[in-house]
């Protein structure tokens, strides 16, 4: 009894497992954004998917299916990651960030740049950056998915793009799109560019 | 006063080619085909359901 041909109600009555598949693009795109390597993420999907279908009561039906999945495949990620412990504890990415070559960017923001720092942040930060910046959650589905408070996640927001702007030296006071010139910026440093 | 109207103005500026940028290194995940195991992953799973 496991397909439902024809049901009156459709989506209340289907078996949300059927609907895992619409899921699995962007369960991949979720994971590519904390782990940053193919086959890590891959595994994490793996594992979300094993998890998600041996735990499809706990589903609770007409809620958003895509965020339980989210939830599941960071609280999976999280604890393996503790389970491991090889990382270096560095949540807010400072050591990474003071690694990191700064660009020589000439008024446009190049997206091999940006996809350079983006790799230098924590996961955390490339977290919430994913779900509120870049896949469309707001920051109470966000909260609900990290299990913080809503201010929790802005401030973590903010801060993550804090770091990205210093990394790719998008000075509070300096704007990029204008194009200064190159040599002369590069010859004023980042003092001079915050001060002009 | 008027620098921090400009700071409000390139920080907002800043946060959306953040976002931008963002969005796009998203969007290039997304479209990445979703590897055939996964598929068969479901399609075991639901084998082994059915076969209770």
């Amino acid at each position: 009894m496991n397909t439902p041909s024809k049901t009156a109600k459709a989506s209340e009555s289907l078996d949300p497992r059927e609907e895992l598949t619409d899921h699995l693009g962007a369960l991949r795109a979720f994971a590519l954004s904390l782990t940053r390597n193919g086959a890590s993420a891959d595994d994490l999907v793996q594992d979300t998917i094993v998890k998600a279908w041996s735990n499809i009561e706990k589903f609770e039906r007409g809620t958003n299916l895509r965020a339980w999945l989210f939830t599941i495949l960071r609280n999976t990620f999280y604890s393996d990651r503790r389970k491991r412990k090889r990382e270096v504890a560095d949540p807010d990415g400072v050591h990474a960030a003071a690694l990191f070559e700064k660009p020589a960017h000439d008024g446009r923001l190049a997206m091999n740049d940006f996809v350079r720092a983006f790799d230098q942040l924590s996961p955390e930060h490339r977290e919430v950056l994913t779900l509120v910046g870049a896949s469309g959650f707001s920051y109470e589905e966000a909260a609900g998915m990290m299990g913080v408070a809503v201010g929790t996640v802005k401030s973590r927001a903010n801060r993550a793009r804090a770091r990205l702007a210093e990394m790719l030296e998008l000075e509070e006071g300096e704007d990029i799109m204008s194009g200064p010139d190159r040599n002369s910026l590069a010859v004023m440093g980042r003092s001079g560019v915050a001060a002009a | 006063m008027y620098s921090d109207m400009a700071d409000e103005k390139s920080k907002s500026s800043i946060k959306e080619q953040i976002n931008e940028n963002l969005k796009r290194v998203y969007e290039e995940a997304l479209q990445e085909e979703v590897p055939d195991r996964f598929k068969d992953l479901l399609a075991q799973l639901k084998a082994k359901e059915g076969g209770k």
